[in-house]
């Protein structure tokens, strides 16, 4: 949680949740943590995670079922497991590469994403390599 | 105790209603037409600068001061642990805890023990002997344990270490988590408030600037930079300017509705609750008294 953040409490959360289904790490079926886990592991204040809750609720990601929880409805991200497991290995060596070279995590961040700005105005893809 | 977490905000009853509250000491009027609803189950951060009449507000509404005029209305039973986290230095922290378990009519032991279990704080060492922050999780402790509805904290976090301070927030919240109590605290510490408060009450010189949920608060401002301007590239109020050379800087309260887009050169921030706070207790410091 990044307290200094103009990014209100909950839409951080939103975000988390939203990476976890797009990396493949939360899936259909798959059950949230219950609203006392996430305020217990994060320091957050329930209304603040109920409220994350009910956003993912509304755009239809998640599902609540009556006394057993909140359940992941859709994935996001239509990529192919192995596919992006092999593109986070590629990018896991050059991030090595990176930091072997002397940048540090605001150097790439501002790399990866000046590359991705330009691919899309480019409309080409852009290969991580 | 029960399981039930609280409900969702907009849907809960009134836990704290102060309407035209004001207390005088002699002629100089600590708190004045103090008004708001503190909706249950909430977690609210009081915030002012020093004087601003935090300590007032939460001494009249744990009832050890009486207000001058108007009403405050807690619902259910009230804890209040002030700023020095009274507790007798004679005694043990098994001592206090038997005094709570006698002077509380509700008393969950099991839930004083395990704040203290939590926090480390031996139970036979006398008050006196333990460190300041030991001292302040034994007030803590039996602040707990008295299961209120209504916590008033001042100052909580004050004394604290770092590390004690995130700790001591998140048993907090997972005590409102586990019971749906209502915190109302008083703070300094406004950086370490996003995500934990989702309430703000702010004071300055015994008035009450702005009450209400923090997310729809900050969501209607807006910092905007740009070329040097006199007044913002949008429509609302400004509740601070700043100019340094070419540039200005405004933080906007923007009326209700859709966002207004805004032209090219200007830059636009999404609002800190930090950011926030200090913008406000920049321009009441310079506004002449009320």
């Amino acid at each position: 949680m990044d307290r200094s953040s103009g990014l209100p409490a909950y839409l951080q959360l939103v975000r988390q949740a939203r990476e976890a289904l797009r990396l493949g790490w939360l899936g259909p079926g798959d059950r949230l943590p219950t609203v006392r886990d996430v305020v217990a592991t994060s320091g957050v204040n329930a209304n603040t995670v109920l409220k994350a809750y009910r956003e993912l609720e509304r755009s239809g990601l998640v599902e609540a079922r009556q006394g057993a929880g909140t359940f992941v409805k859709a994935g996001l991200g239509s990529a192919d497991p192995a596919v992006l497991a092999a593109l986070r290995a590629r990018l896991v060596e050059w991030v090595r590469a990176a930091r072997a070279a002397g940048l540090d995590r605001e150097d790439i961040d501002a790399l990866v994403r000046s590359v991705v700005t330009a691919g899309e105005t480019e409309g080409e893809g852009v290969a991580v390599t | 105790m029960t399981t039930t977490v609280a409900e969702p905000a907009g849907t809960a009853a009134v836990a704290v209603r102060a309407s035209g509250l004001g207390k005088r000491y002699r002629a100089k009027w600590a708190l004045r037409e103090c008004a708001f609803e503190l909706p249950a189950g909430r977690v609210a951060a009081l915030v002012g600068a020093n004087g601003a009449g935090k300590t007032t507000l939460l001494s009249v509404l744990a009832g050890l001061v009486n207000a001058d005029e108007g009403s405050a209305v807690a619902t259910g039973r009230v804890a209040f642990v002030a700023q020095d986290k009274p507790v007798y230095r004679g005694f043990t922290a098994a001592d206090v805890l038997r005094l709570g378990a006698r002077l509380n009519v509700v008393w969950d032991e099991a839930r004083a023990r395990r704040w203290l279990e939590r926090f480390e704080v031996p139970l036979d060492r006398p008050c006196g002997k333990l460190s300041g922050g030991q001292r302040a999780q034994v007030a803590f402790a039996v602040a707990v344990g008295s299961c209120p509805d209504v916590l008033l904290l001042d100052e909580p976090l004050a004394n604290l270490d770092p590390l004690a301070r995130r700790e001591v927030t998140g048993e907090l919240l997972a005590e409102v988590a586990a019971t749906g109590m209502t915190v109302l605290l008083s703070t300094h510490v406004v950086t370490e408030l996003g995500g934990v408060a989702d309430h703000l009450l702010l004071l300055a010189r015994g008035r009450l600037l702005v009450g209400g949920d923090l997310d729809d608060l900050l969501a209607r401002h807006v910092r905007y930079e740009g070329p040097r301007s006199d007044v913002p590239p949008v429509l609302g109020d400004v509740v601070e300017a700043r100019h340094h050379g070419g540039q200005s800087s405004f933080l906007v309260r923007l009326p209700e509705g859709p966002r207004p887009a805004v032209a090219g050169q200007w830059a636009e921030r999404a609002v800190s609750l930090e950011d926030y706070v200090l913008a406000q207790l920049a321009v009441t410091r310079k506004e002449p008294a009320a």
